[in-house]
């Protein structure tokens, strides 16, 4: 099916995306609140001063890295090629972090949990920032960057 | 103690679910964004089975008074769609690219790559505290 894309991993993504989703559908039901990450994370931090409860926040951000350390342990590592450089880490976080907070949420928050809940202002900001990392991308292919 | 547990659960399962999609890896990230170049579709797949539980799970909220584990459903409830949401998308955008990374991934390759995870968390940071107190 994917034979074009020989290095794509469909069967993983699928069942990964499906443990994500299963994830924020624990946070709605559970708990009655939107698995963001980016809120959840300055929420954890007292970057934010409103939003979830920090027990909960800061629980849910010290299991992101729990469960992937699990599955590392289980799968015996975790392919994780990181940019060769730290500027791109920096200045990556910087406009994510800065971004996330203006645009009240992230792949998430928008992406996952909005999506699905047909949340027109989740639409948008998932399309703006899918476009915005396209266009971020061909410029880096453009100028020699990747 | 119930919600800490149940927050706990879910973080971790989406951090598995993260790490067992390919998604903690920045590079494979990059390529979903690189049309132009080594293209790699696994986020739509990633993205395709996330909707799937939670379309479900919207489906439910909408029936119930309560969530399972809390006293009332605390969800965001704003429609506007204004400078700030789509300027905040593109400068969010702009970072994803560059680095492969949003959030989530990055908190959980501290456990993976810590290092490098370091630097991207700590910008992140940094990037939510100038946003602070800036507005």
């Amino acid at each position: 099916m994917l034979g074009a894309f020989p290095h794509a991993m469909p069967l993983e993504g699928l069942i990964g995306g499906l443990m994500i989703g299963v994830a924020a559908a624990v946070m709605l039901l559970g708990l009655g609140r939107i698995a963001g990450v980016s809120g959840l994370a300055a929420r954890a931090t007292g970057i934010a001063d409103s939003g979830a409860p920090r027990g909960i926040a800061i629980a849910f951000v010290i299991g992101l890295p729990l469960g992937a350390f699990i599955i590392a342990q289980i799968a015996g590592g975790i392919e994780t090629r990181f940019p060769p450089s730290v500027i791109p880490l920096v200045i990556g976080g910087l406009l994510v972090g800065y971004g996330t907070r203006l645009g009240s949420g992230c792949t998430s928050g928008h992406g996952v949990c909005g999506m699905s809940r047909l949340s027109p202002r989740s639409l948008i900001a998932t399309a703006i920032f899918m476009a915005s990392g396209f266009v971020t991308v061909a410029l880096m292919r453009a100028g020699g960057l990747l | 103690m119930k919600q800490i547990l149940v927050a706990l659960f879910a973080g971790a399962l989406f951090g598995a679910g993260l790490a067992f999609s390919g998604m903690a890896d920045p590079a494979r990230v990059q390529g979903f964004l690189d049309l132009f170049g080594r293209w790699d579709p696994t986020l739509a797949f990633v993205m395709g089975g996330a909707m799937i539980p939670m379309a479900i799970a919207w489906i439910i909220q909408r029936r119930l008074d309560k969530p399972f584990a809390d006293a009332h459903f605390s969800l965001p409830g704003t429609t506007l769609i204004d400078r700030k949401l789509t300027i905040g998308a593109v400068l969010f955008g702009t970072g994803w690219g560059i680095s492969g990374l949003c959030p989530g991934p990055g908190l959980a390759d501290l456990a993976i790559n810590p290092l490098p995870a370091l630097a991207f968390v700590g910008a992140l940071l940094a990037g939510m505290i100038a946003h602070r107190v800036t507005s």
